[in-house]
């Protein structure tokens, strides 16, 4: 079990990276605390599986540092580093009986037989696995041997820090769900340092206490759920976390104030940096009401979903998305629109101002 | 979903079935004919029943080339096999390297029989052949004409030269499959080489080294060209395979009834192997 910190990490699949776009992992700094559960989420290649195989040792960066603990492990290798790791595909080893799997890491690494027993029909008994201990690992269905890529990460007691990468790929969406459970409780029960890897949003948010975003090789926020969902500081994290995403519209900010083509947006924050070469504000759909004044739209299309309403309407400076409850009356044609002030933020280069 | 019945269907099968009786079953069927009965010639023919097929059983001199052939093609996959595999895992897995390697190890394989055969005997030649002359030179006694020992080592290993590629071609395409996750799950669950070979490698590879096996094992077993032009069975009989021994007896002796007979033996024999090599390598995969 450990602390795990990167320090400015950057990495690129080039010998000799010249540019910045050769590089993809861009000034990765982290905690991860000892036993949390964390996801690591971002749409596919943005570096999640790149960042992930620099913690657990299959690359090592092309410049910064890994430390377990406060101990440097840059230049350690998989096995000396003690993690465990589980792909996206069920990794097996298909002449093994399902025992002979579980026990294989256990065996590299010179455990008694006794104690291996002892360990491999524990984590069986977790995994629901121990009716088919003895049949061969190849005859299993995808989430049998994905369960069994699961035990061999589990099975070790002295792992540093478990990592997924986008675990669940391969499993049917019902089967998904319960395997998702099992890990959430696994998490509880054994309470090691979890790294879950995948481009879902419900995946991350339902998995993990933390989740770290990604976008283009750059982390761009961590924060809870709630946190990613109520105050978004990157518009990446606005449009990916969140459905649908948050509405970015350009603005102008003069004298501290707000202005959306020509009409005034209040917000929360006090700005005194003003050097951006783009500025935006957003609001998330959850947050942006009809009203009798405010910014006029023009309401192009309303998709009924259930408890709520998605209005798509059209202003002046670009579309506004609108989740409003089933029951409201959505005016049809022109409207005003306000947003909630204490959620709307304004953003510099795509970073929230601060 | 219901099959509708309809035999109307059988005519598309008729061109096929046409094509296969032309190339397959009307000269098989002539083998047959000539197997069972006894003929001088002008289309006239004598019934023999069983006789050529218990005289060829029982002779010493087909009891010899089947023994022959076995060991010639037991050598073979014995050094083709490994040997492919050993070539295949030491090759390189992406830059420059991959297309070299894959032209080199796919020469062999272009180069007609004849000319394969030929080339090894001018190769081999104990006086003017660099083989042979250097084996010389190094103060080995190295003449594959005269001596038997030397024709089988020759003739090994013009087939090993000739033929590993196939396996390392095969071993390549199963080895490349494997996904990476395999080799870095291993990497984290601690395996040594050796085990991420038993039990990620060679499993993986199980199939295409099926067909590997196989495809060795019927064309060695069936070689005929190279021996032929390189020792010409020689010296002796020494050389003498199933399939050169055939030929001396259908057309140097023109006896055609024991001939046809031979060739159906020889037939029942492949077909009989590769069944059961077939079943025996194919036998886990039904299991689960």
């Amino acid at each position: 079990m450990a602390k795990i910190t990167l320090k400015d990490l950057n990495h690129s699949y080039l010998k000799n990276p010249e540019k910045e776009s050769d590089f993809v992992i861009t000034n990765v700094n982290i905690d991860w605390k000892d036993g949390g559960a964390y996801a690591l989420l971002g749409p596919s290649g943005c570096g999640k599986t790149t960042l992930l195989n620099i913690i657990s040792g299959l690359l090592t960066p092309s410049k910064g540092q890994i430390l377990f603990n406060d101990k440097d492990v840059t230049q350690l290798n998989p096995v000396q580093r003690d993690i465990a790791q589980i792909f996206q595909f069920p990794v097996i080893y298909d002449t093994m009986t399902v025992y002979d799997n579980l026990a294989f890491p256990l065996k590299n690494r010179g455990l008694s037989p006794e104690e291996t027993d002892k360990r491999v029909k524990e984590i069986a008994e977790m995994l629901e696995l121990k009716s088919t201990l003895n049949n061969r690992a190849s005859g299993l269905t995808a989430d049998g041997k994905q369960k069994i890529s699961l035990g061999r990460g589990l099975v070790r007691s002295d792992v540093n820090v478990i990592m997924f990468d986008e675990p669940l790929t391969v499993i049917d969406p019902h089967l998904k769900w319960i395997l998702r459970s099992k890990l959430k409780e696994l998490h509880q029960k054994i309470s090691r340092t979890m790294i879950y890897v995948t481009h879902d949003q419900t995946e991350a948010l339902t998995f993990a206490d933390q989740v770290v975003v990604m976008s283009e090789g750059q982390i761009v926020q961590i924060g809870t759920p709630i946190e990613l969902f109520e105050k978004p500081k990157h518009t990446f994290v606005g449009h990916f976390i969140g459905s649908p995403g948050m509405n970015v519209l350009p603005c102008k900010i003069v004298n501290g104030e707000i202005n959306v083509s020509g009409h005034r947006v209040s917000i929360n924050q006090s700005i005194k940096k003003l050097n951006f070469k783009k500025t935006q504000v957003g609001v998330r759909p959850e947050f942006v009401n009809f009203s009798k004044e405010g910014i006029p739209v023009k309401v192009s299309k309303v998709s009924n979903i259930g408890r709520h309403k998605i209005v798509d309407a059209v202003s002046e400076a670009g579309k506004i998305k609108i989740l409003s409850n089933a029951q409201e009356e959505i005016p049809s044609g022109s409207a005003f629109v306000t947003f909630n002030q204490k959620y709307t933020y304004a953003y510099g280069d795509d970073w929230i101002i601060e | 979903m219901n099959k509708t019945v309809n035999q109307k269907a059988w005519f598309f099968v008729i061109p096929v079935f046409v094509l296969v009786a032309f190339n397959a079953v009307i000269p098989l069927m002539t083998v047959v004919n000539y197997a069972f009965q006894e003929t001088f010639g002008s289309n006239v023919f004598n019934w023999e029943g069983t006789r050529w097929f218990k005289q060829i059983l029982q002779s010493d001199r087909f009891h010899a080339a089947l023994g022959r052939q076995f060991t010639f093609t037991f050598i073979i996959l014995l050094i083709q096999v490994p040997l492919g595999i050993a070539i295949a895992l030491t090759m390189p897995k992406k830059g420059w390297g991959v297309p070299t390697c894959l032209i080199l190890m796919s020469m062999p394989l272009l180069i007609p029989w004849n000319v394969v055969g030929a080339m090894w005997n001018i190769f081999a030649l104990p006086d003017i052949g660099f083989l042979g002359h250097t084996l010389n030179g190094l103060g080995f006694d190295f003449n594959f004409t005269q001596q038997p020992g030397d024709a089988w080592f020759t003739t090994v290993l013009m087939d090993v030269w000739h033929w590993t590629s196939l396996v390392v071609l095969l071993s390549y395409a199963g080895l490349n499959s494997i996904q990476p996750a395999y080799y870095q799950a291993a990497e984290i669950d601690g395996a040594s080489r050796w085990d991420i070979f038993r039990y990620i490698e060679l499993p993986k590879m199980k199939k295409v080294l099926t067909l590997a096996i196989l495809l060795r094992f019927m064309d060695s077993f069936m070689i005929y060209t190279e021996p032929f032009v390189l020792t010409g069975g020689g010296p002796g009989n020494s050389t003498a395979f199933l399939s050169i021994d055939l030929v001396k007896m259908a057309l140097g002796q023109f006896d055609l009834g024991p001939a046809a007979a031979m060739s159906l033996i020889y037939f029942f024999i492949v077909l009989l192997f590769c069944w059961v090599f077939y079943s025996l390598m194919m036998r886990n995969e039904a299991k689960s």
